[in-house]
């Protein structure tokens, strides 16, 4: 692994990637109750609080309400959650404490299709988390029709992105707490300043710069703001080429650092 | 007919250890096959490198006809695996587990529902179909999992300690299932720290130590050449050292203890009680584990 571009390989993929993708569906469809719920509940939460609470106090910005104006950020940061945890926690429990990897290596399966299917499927979570919030979102009419339904296909691509880039971290931690890390250092900072709850553009410059060149929460804020507000933010196409490039060498990036944990 | 498994100088390294040093061996349709050794000895290596899911560093190794490196799903579709670690799925049941598992090797949905079934009864969980994992004793979990690894029929079975922490009831089930298995025809690879496990079940086996191979043969025939039919245990004191080497017999100390490999147990014995009028003096039939232990010594391995 001396050459860096071996870091960036093409995974050998057959369509049995997706029994990965299907062994952890039927464990997700088991206990569905605990799962849809988050979702579902999250959105009216943070909607009546920050919205409808702190909003109260914000007569209009960006030329919306508030509440119009964070619903977008509420569904990116679940995309973010969703794809990042599934990779990230639950992932390391699979690989490490239960073995369910070395049990799938056992057969046909290689390793590049149980990582690609382990990221296919915390992409998919966030899909799901989306399709579930967006009809919550637009009984609040904070959502703008028919554009907001793009959000629904944008949402596995950038699951896709968040799910690879939890991946990485799984195959560099030596050990679940150490995951913590990531979340405090990372996920969290992206949350509160990727124009979520307030315009970048209230930031320091330098901040700014930082937030669009390395925070991809700040693309697919803007991607779904644009969308669920169907009006095109100036970003939007820098945002667009940012996410297609970040995803495909973080995802490729995801399966090589795994593969070096992995194959010993 | 040739080998199910060919290794030839088949080595791996792990940074500057050796874990396999250019082991070769042969292993033929049929038969059962054990790997034997000390705790670090290359076994599990050697194992996984089988199982295709370790690359080699060195060698050839081929299963079924093909190298290993470039054939690995290949393979892999037409092996068994018992991992030395229960890696069951702990979010279904014992049938859902073999369902899923089903599905890894593309056996269409009808015919991996009447091998779980067949399955189920030849392992005798049958009973617990709707179980959770977590719910089994381990001796129903390592049905389990000897059960898993049938579900995609192979032709070549491999068992990494296949009993270890069971009782002997749950044992001797493995031992007669698994010589089914043999008696249809299939191979099976295993290793054990257990050498009566061993020498009941292996046609053939190897010792292993260090990442190497010491000895392979047959059990009996293993026990044979290296310790004789008996061994005949007495104290360890100068006059017995002297009796025995009178006797021109093959000893070593084994603890408190000498040990005398011998095809001829009455005449050292009778010689140790009457001519030198020793007080313990016992013999019995040699077993793998007096070669084993032979060979590979009695110092404790980490």
């Amino acid at each position: 692994m001396n050459n860096p571009l071996r870091l960036l390989a093409l995974p050998r993929l057959t369509p049995r990637v997706l029994h990965v993708w299907q062994r952890n569906r039927d464990v997700f469809v088991k206990t569905y109750r605990v799962n849809f719920l988050p979702p579902f509940l999250e959105p009216i939460l943070y909607l009546l609080s920050l919205g409808f609470g702190v909003g109260s106090f914000i007569p209009e910005i960006a030329g919306v309400s508030y509440a119009q104006y964070i619903a977008p950020a509420l569904v990116s940061i679940s995309i973010m959650n969703a794809g990042f945890f599934e990779c990230t926690y639950a992932s390391y429990v699979r690989m490490y404490y239960q073995k369910t990897y070395d049990a799938i290596i056992a057969t046909p399966l290689t390793i590049d299709e149980v990582i690609v299917g382990e990221i296919l499927w915390g992409a998919t979570r966030a899909f799901i988390n989306t399709v579930i919030m967006l009809p919550v979102l637009f009984l609040f009419g904070v959502l703008d029709l028919p554009w907001s339904l793009f959000v629904i296909p944008f949402a596995f691509l950038a699951g896709l992105l968040f799910a690879s880039i939890g991946m990485c971290f799984t195959a560099m931690t030596p050990g679940i707490d150490t995951l913590n890390l990531p979340t405090f250092l990372f996920i969290t900072p992206m949350f509160l300043f990727s124009g979520t709850f307030f315009p970048l553009t209230l930031l320091p410059k330098f901040v700014q710069y930082l937030a669009v060149a390395l925070l991809p929460l700040t693309h697919v804020v803007t991607v779904i703001r644009s969308l669920t507000l169907g009006t095109p933010s100036p970003l939007l196409p820098f945002s667009l080429v940012w996410l297609t490039v970040a995803t495909v060498l973080v995802f490729l990036l995801a399966v090589n650092l795994m593969k070096r944990r992995l194959v010993i | 007919m040739a080998p199910v498994i060919e290794a030839t100088g088949l080595t791996k390294r792990f940074g500057d250890l050796v874990a396999v040093d250019h082991v070769t061996f042969r292993v033929e349709q049929g038969e059962v096959f054990g790997f034997l050794g000390p705790n670090g000895a290359g076994k599990t290596t050697t194992m996984r490198m089988i199982q295709c899911v370790s690359p080699k560093t060195e060698g050839s190794l081929q299963v079924f006809g093909m190298e290993v490196e470039g054939h690995e799903s290949e393979i892999k579709r037409q092996i068994g695996v018992v991992p030395q670690e229960n890696n069951l799925d702990p979010d279904f049941t014992v049938y859902k587990n073999l369902l899923v598992y089903a599905r890894y090797f593309d056996i269409p949905l009808p015919e991996a529902e009447a091998t779980i079934q067949e399955l189920l009864t030849f392992v005798e969980l049958s009973e617990k179909r709707d179980t959770p994992i977590e719910k089994l004793s381990g001796g129903m979990k390592r049905r389990l999992i000897l059960a898993r690894a049938l579900i995609n029929r192979p032709r070549l079975l491999i068992l990494d300690e296949p009993t270890v922490g069971l009782d002997p009831q749950a044992r001797h089930l493995i031992w007669e299932r698994l010589r089914e298995i043999r008696n249809r025809g299939n191979t099976i690879v295993l290793t054990t720290h257990y050498l009566e496990e061993a020498e009941r079940l292996c046609d053939r086996l190897v010792i292993m130590d260090r990442g190497g191979i010491l000895v392979e043969g047959p059990p009996r025939e293993l026990v044979k050449r290296h310790a004789g039919t008996h061994v005949v245990e007495a104290d360890d004191t100068p006059q017995v050292r002297a009796c025995l080497d009178r006797l021109g017999a093959r000893y070593e100390p084994m603890g408190e203890l000498l040990q005398a490999y011998t095809d001829t147990p009455r005449d050292v014995t009778r010689a140790l009680v009457g001519e030198c009028q020793m007080g313990h003096v016992a013999a019995r039939p040699a077993t793998l584990e007096d070669v084993f232990l032979r060979l590979t010594g009695r110092k404790l391995r980490e």
